[in-house]
């Protein structure tokens, strides 16, 4: 069997091209190394869609995403994901940060994207009430939004399936090579031959350019930390806190989540390994030093859990979109910030690079923009929590506590694919409030357990080697050796 | 254990308790011998007796019963003594909101979503536990980090292990169980970490669950980082100086594949955060007078959800005094107002109730910072009591007589516990 | 006599009687008699460190496997202390024993376990599910 397209890489780049792809008749699988999609770059970020005033023209990065910036609005009402242009503010400390907001000012204007407002120090106090007091102005920014960028990637990638996609996890790549008969992909599990293949992998994607030979970049990871606090400050700060950017980096912000856990962050440091994944106690140390200058309410006393992602810088420092010297062979790689906002037109952008390279592209009549919306009963009113109730209980028996997740929407998220403790928390929030898990982990692997027909101790956290825990009898077993 | 739950629930109950716990289930208990019924009792847990099931262990009852009972013994002889009695249990049921005019929402499989007006309201939500987010333990997010308590309930009720090598985090109560516990079912222990210069446990629990098993306490050490990326594959530990700063020149690996925390409770203070109630921020749970009444007319509070205890006979103590005076807001017999607000003063954390009053005996209940050998309670200048030895882990319980405040006509009185020469 | 004292032993136990955790020390002479004890704050912490010395004993607190009920695993203690020597074996030995619902609280789940003279009982109702 011949694919048309096969995408290697699950991120929310590599879920946002298998979506648009399905708008037309074409053949397309995506493969992903891990067990799930959006578990990469695309988990761990700030979830941020970037607004006018922080475009740099010039860059393909900043031309994808300020069209990017535009669909999210449409893509999130068709998908249901969480999404919410809450704008931004970049906060000025003197008067030469207020020339260099100005500044900002008129690079939106030569560039022809909305210029946004500068606020006077009284107008930022009756906003951000919560800033600090030290802050003598301010450029809001109204059209950044945050978005769950998991959330996001699992229903592009539910969209996708229902549009015809086929979608293989646990399956990396081995090896890529080219003949008369197009391009051979051999991963774990599978030989794939297709015409095309779209290089989305992310930290790997150098890598997999190598296996094609089609190597002409290279990926550096930079690893930025975030740290979550507990939900008691939901509202100090109402929009994305930046402090006005050096050169070298945007800072350290302060971030209301789309959930109304704010968050904290990020660092950015080169590492050497793709896989390190740690936070640091420097990382923390930096990170609630910096927003302290901010918002001086908050403190390291206030988180709740940290996490760390890479970003998969190319070294460029651009977006490496395009086709390349091995024919069929086509990159979307380089995805950093503002990867996440500009991934709806990359994926238009990969698109048009498929159709130059012959690809044919014939709508695809049956194409359904929506999913389902999955029901949250946290965001419901009570009136409608009843009445949800009386046509299914098991949304009124509650599993987590702390984010108010109903059995109902534990038992849907696995119909519509989580297979981990990780992917199940990631889709319902469950396990993600101030406890973090404690309460509820042991109740969602039994569910996972149950519906999927595993042994209790089969369950993991996110794949194959995160086993969570072991059958008495099997204690004996050599140590070190996983649980089956 | 005896089944309770109810297949109806009626749309108003003089009293509602919120948790069928140790607390939940003193208060319901002392509600009723105080004549108000029927009360409903709710929890999110299939059974009631909340973290007592789990709690598998003997040291239970020692002050109440004068017998040394397990966890699930304790519950069960509460939950038989409140079936004598008018007592609705409403199971697998999660509180989501009390307003003020004490409704109550639940949500169950059961009942759906329903509200529920009540009389009075009685808090037991328990505590929950800290986590590896709270203290930021720098490293990588595999699985095999969990609380102390959900491997308790893993191994205890769910007949699961969490490991095969585990390092414990914090010297409190549970994580000594712990130590025990997976000791027994085979899992090797390499040993407890206490960041402070003292164990936060029992020694009965320091010589029983870690002496009797060659389990090495390491005080002022501490884990500064986890590795692995998919499951613990080793731990980094460190001795702390005294401002509990890690001295990473001496760190050292130790190889495990599971490290469980047991760095403390937490109240859990949702729904007194929903209710508008007055937090103490020493206890990090509701301000309560006397008769264990929060800030919210109507609306009391007793057990972990006030502040943590570390033996439940105190808890079951608190509870009924909570549960008595719930009943006697329900039939209008209050006591008068307290007249005097206890401040804690030097080396007390915190005093709980928070007032009292001089027309009527009070236990206090309070918690040092720093141990002391030879102490001196101080109450104000009306009252004084040498402590033989006081240490953050054991609670400090003081019962006053009325006559005690005879000659006090102030409105606050501080509470000292102050070092005293040996006699 | 110093030169008698050598062949003394000197154990030590951390008295669990109260938080002051008194570190008592069990001087025995050669016959395996207590000499003197030492270290103690009142006469429970004697007694205390007496027992510890010549007959530790412990209660054990555990679980079996139970089939039909609830849960899968029912608590269970052994009915008063037992040697402390013991407490590992008569734990290994128990994860073989699986009861049967229905179960009530003080019923004897293994009698007379490994010899002890002591029962092995129910800390809990267990009814089936």
């Amino acid at each position: 069997m011949r694919y048309d397209v096969v995408i290697i890489g699950g991120g929310v780049t590599g879920c946002a091209i298998a979506r648009e792809l399905m708008r037309y008749r074409v053949r397309a699988v995506l493969i992903e190394k891990d067990c799930d999609v959006g578990c990469g770059t695309s988990k761990a970020n700030s979830g941020i869609i970037h607004g006018s005033t922080h475009f740099v023209p010039g860059t393909l990065k900043w031309r994808l995403g300020w069209a990017g910036n535009q669909q999210w609005g449409r893509l999130s009402e068709e998908l249901g994901f969480g999404f919410a242009r809450i704008g931004d503010l970049t906060v000025a400390f003197g008067e030469d940060e207020v020339d260099q907001l100005r500044e900002f000012q008129w690079r939106c204007e030569r560039s022809g994207v909305p210029r946004g407002e500068l606020w006077g120090p009284e107008r930022v106090r009756a906003e951000e009430p919560n800033l600090s007091g030290a802050v003598v102005g301010a450029l809001f920014c109204p059209t950044t939004g945050v978005v769950n960028p998991y959330e996001a990637c699992f229903s592009l990638i539910e969209s996708a399936r229902r549009n015809g996609l086929e979608l293989r996890v646990d399956n990396p790549v081995l090896g890529i090579r080219a003949d008369e008969n197009g391009l051979w992909v051999q991963t774990e599990h599978e030989l794939i031959n297709s015409r095309f293949v779209v290089n989305a992998a992310g930290l790997y994607a150098d890598r997999v350019a190598e296996m094609a030979g089609a190597a002409n970049f290279t990926i550096t990871p930079r690893k930025g930390e975030e740290y979550l606090l507990d939900k008691r400050l939901q509202g100090i700060v109402s929009r994305i806190i930046y402090p006005c950017p050096s050169s070298t980096s945007k800072g350290v912000l302060v971030i209301p989540t789309f959930d109304g856990t704010v968050m904290v962050g990020p660092t950015a440091e080169e590492v050497d390994d793709r896989e390190d994944l740690s936070t640091t106690a420097t990382g923390a140390e930096h990170v609630f030093s910096k927003v302290g200058r901010l918002v001086p309410g908050i403190s390291e006393r206030d988180c709740i859990a940290e996490f760390a992602g890479l970003r998969a810088v190319s070294d460029t420092e651009d977006f490496v979109i395009g086709a390349t010297t091995v024919p069929g062979f086509i990159n979307a790689a380089g995805i950093q910030s503002p990867g996440l906002t500009a991934a709806p037109a990359i994926a238009e952008f990969v698109i048009g690079v498929l159709e130059t390279e012959g690809l044919a592209l014939e709508p695809n009549e049956e194409f359904l923009p929506g999913i389902e919306k999955p029901v949250q009963v946290a965001a419901l009113t009570t009136r409608e929590r009843q009445d949800l109730a009386a046509t299914d209980p098991s949304f009124a028996q509650v599993v987590c506590r702390c984010e108010l997740v109903t059995r109902g929407e534990v038992l849907d998220s696995i119909q519509r694919g989580a297979r981990t403790l990780d992917g199940l928390k990631f889709r319902t929030r469950a396990g993600m409030g101030r406890c973090q898990g404690a309460f509820c982990s042991l109740r969602c692997m039994q569910l996972l357990s149950d519906s999927l027909g595993l042994p209790f101790a089969a369950i993991t956290k996110r794949g194959e080697g995160s086993w969570l825990v072991i059958d008495r009898e099997d204690l004996e077993r050599r140590s070190g050796e996983p649980a089956p | 254990m005896i089944s309770a739950r109810v297949s109806q629930l009626r749309s108003a109950y003089p009293l509602v308790v919120v948790g069928a716990g140790p607390a939940g289930m003193a208060a319901a208990l002392g509600a009723t011998e105080a004549g108000s019924a029927p009360v409903l009792m709710i929890d999110r847990e299939p059974e009631p007796g909340g973290i007592l099931n789990q709690c598998i262990h003997t040291g239970f009852g020692l002050h109440h019963f004068k017998e040394e009972l397990t966890g699930p013994e304790y519950a069960q002889r509460y939950l038989e003594s409140l079936l004598e009695h008018d007592i609705d249990i409403s199971t697998d049921s999660d509180v989501v909101d009390v307003d003020r005019e004490r409704r109550v929402t639940l949500m169950s499989p059961d009942h759906g979503v329903r509200t529920i007006s009540a009389g009075a309201v009685l808090l037991c939500m328990g505590a929950r536990e800290r986590t590896r987010g709270a203290i930021r333990i720098p490293g990588t997010r595999p699985a095999g980090v969990m609380t102390a308590g959900t491997a308790q309930k893993l191994v205890n009720l769910l007949g699961y292990l969490p490991g095969r090598r585990a390092v414990i985090l914090g010297s409190g109560d549970i994580g000594l169980i712990m130590a025990r516990r997976l000791t027994l079912e085979g899992v090797e222990v390499c040993g407890v970490f206490e960041i402070m210069p003292h164990p936060n446990g029992l020694s009965r629990n320091i010589v029983q669950c870690l002496h009797d098993f060659d389990i090495p306490l390491h005080l002022s050490t501490t884990v500064v980082e986890i590795h692995g990326s998919d499951r613990v594959e080793r731990v980094t530990v460190a001795p702390v100086d005294e401002e509990t700063w890690p001295c990473l020149d001496k760190a050292w690996d130790i190889a495990c594949d599971t490290l469980l925390v047991s760095i403390g409770l937490i109240p859990e203070n949702e729904l007194s955060l929903t209710l508008g109630l007055r937090i103490d921020p020493l206890t990090q749970g509701p301000e309560v007078d006397s008769t264990m009444h929060t800030s919210r007319e109507g609306v009391f509070a007793a057990g972990n959800v006030v502040h943590i205890h570390d033996i439940v006979d105190y808890v079951s103590q608190e509870a009924l005094l909570a549960g008595r005076s719930a009943a006697a807001f329900v039939s209008r017999r209050m006591p008068p107002a307290d007249n005097i607000r206890l401040l804690p003063g030097d080396n007390v954390a915190y005093c709980v109730p928070q007032t009292i009053s001089t027309d009527r005996e009070h236990t206090i209940y309070l918690r040092v910072r720093h141990p002391l050998e030879e102490s001196l309670l101080r109450l104000g200048d009306v009252y004084e009591r040498k402590l033989r030895y006081v240490v953050p882990g054991e609670m400090v319980s003081l019962k006053l007589r009325p006559g005690v405040l005879d000659r006090f006509h102030g409105d606050a009185l501080r509470i000292d516990i102050l070092p005293r020469e040996e006699d | 006599m110093p030169a008698a004292i050598d062949d003394h032993a000197f154990t030590h136990y951390l008295c669990i009687g109260c938080p002051l955790g008194c570190r008592l020390e069990v001087e025995e002479g050669t016959e395996h008699d207590i000499i003197e004890i030492r270290g103690f704050a009142c006469q429970k912490g004697k007694e205390f460190a007496e027992r510890e010395h010549t007959d530790p004993r412990r209660m054990l607190a555990t679980t079996v496997g139970i089939e039909g009920a609830r849960w899968p695993r029912l608590p269970v203690k052994t009915r008063t202390e037992i040697p402390k020597d013991l407490v590992l074996d008569l734990c290994r030995s128990l994860r073989e024993v699986t009861a049967r619902a229905p179960v009530r609280l003080g019923e004897v789940v293994v009698a007379n376990a490994l010899d002890t003279g002591v029962d092995i009982v129910a800390t809990r109702d267990m009814p089936e599910a």
